[in-house]
């Protein structure tokens, strides 16, 4: 039964460190983004493997569900001429890699900071309580003890609704809408007229 | 800890499951069904003419609104979650700071309504 999440560990990771390549090999966006969401449904996967089973289920439902949803609306959104998406790749191409540097040095520094001081892991804050389960653990000290970062997640989510509001937001003038309190609340004499018509004679 | 992914073996199983059906579908046709291209069979066909142009074509910004007031409300309700699992031991404190977060996306919920951003024109 040991080798089994050892067997599932190396699968996840090969297949997300694989499609991660993929997301930035393919020539084609819309299948980067596709990529994107097998590396997404594997992180999840090693996540649960870690125990994490709450981080592992919102990662599909937020990321799998909503961002790359969101990803792919932007792709199609763009002028989708690739031959002029590639012509920009040289220009860009130093500050890609200072970025891609800075974000080495982050990751080497956090493995790195594991090999020096093994007992970081449990001199931790909120130490890992093995016998409770990964959701109950967190709903323990979100709401509690880090209540402000908890709030300043719902004005950030605010702050997100009002700008895409602001910003995309456009009405089309002239648009007829249904109106329900008006259509039932209308009296006969207000819609229909009656006319005598006499025999042979138009209106 | 074992006992955790041991739960989620049926799951394994139900997707290899699936994928193996999934694989298999399409791969019978490629050794079943009969095969006989000739260049008229295979070339592009619209209508009796040559495509025009490129099928793709620009998305309104509106989907994009609808996506990210999705996620909004998305996230509001994975907030919820752990608060449900430790309700009977957050108390009150933990019990207002939901209400509070709940209270300040209605303010949001109730702005997007009044601008009409849930109607589609």
């Amino acid at each position: 039964m040991m080798t089994l999440p050892l067997f599932f560990f190396y699968l996840f990771s090969i297949i997300a460190v694989a499609s991660a390549l993929m997301v930035i090999v393919a020539r084609n966006p819309v299948h980067s983004v596709l990529y994107l969401i097998v590396v997404f449904v594997n992180s999840a996967g090693l996540f649960m493997l870690a125990g994490a089973e709450f981080l592992a289920l919102i990662l599909i439902v937020v990321y799998v569900g909503a961002v790359a949803v969101l990803f792919l609306f932007v792709v199609m959104m763009l002028e989708v001429d690739f031959g002029q998406m590639r012509r920009g790749i040289l220009q860009y191409m130093p500050i890609g890699v200072v970025i891609g540097a800075i974000l080495l040095l982050e990751l080497l520094l956090v493995a790195g900071s594991f090999v020096i001081t093994p007992e970081v892991m449990s001199s931790s804050v909120i130490p890992i309580d093995n016998t409770m389960e990964n959701t109950r653990a967190i709903g323990l000290v979100l709401y509690t003890r880090y209540v402000y970062l908890f709030q300043a997640a719902g004005a950030v989510l605010l702050v997100a609704m009002i700008g895409a509001i602001v910003l995309t937001l456009r009405h089309k003038p002239n648009i007829k809408r249904q109106d329900v309190v008006r259509q039932t609340s209308r009296k006969r004499h207000e819609a229909v007229e009656i006319k005598s018509v006499k025999s042979g004679e138009g209106l | 800890m074992n006992d955790l992914l041991s739960n989620y073996l049926p799951i394994v199983i139900f997707i290899g499951l699936s994928a193996l059906i999934g694989v298999a579908l399409l791969v019978a046709p490629f050794l079943i069904a009969v095969k006989r291209p000739d260049p008229e069979k295979v070339s592009a066909y619209e209508c009796g003419f040559d495509a025009f142009d490129d099928a793709r074509m620009k998305f309104d910004v509106r989907f994009y609104l609808v996506s990210i007031l999705f996620i909004i409300f998305d996230l509001e309700v994975a907030f919820l979650f752990p608060w449900a699992v430790a309700f009977g031991d957050v108390g009150w404190f933990g019990f207002w700071s939901m209400m509070i977060f709940l209270g300040v996306l209605t303010v949001g919920f109730l702005y997007e309504w009044r601008k009409g951003a849930l109607e589609w024109d």
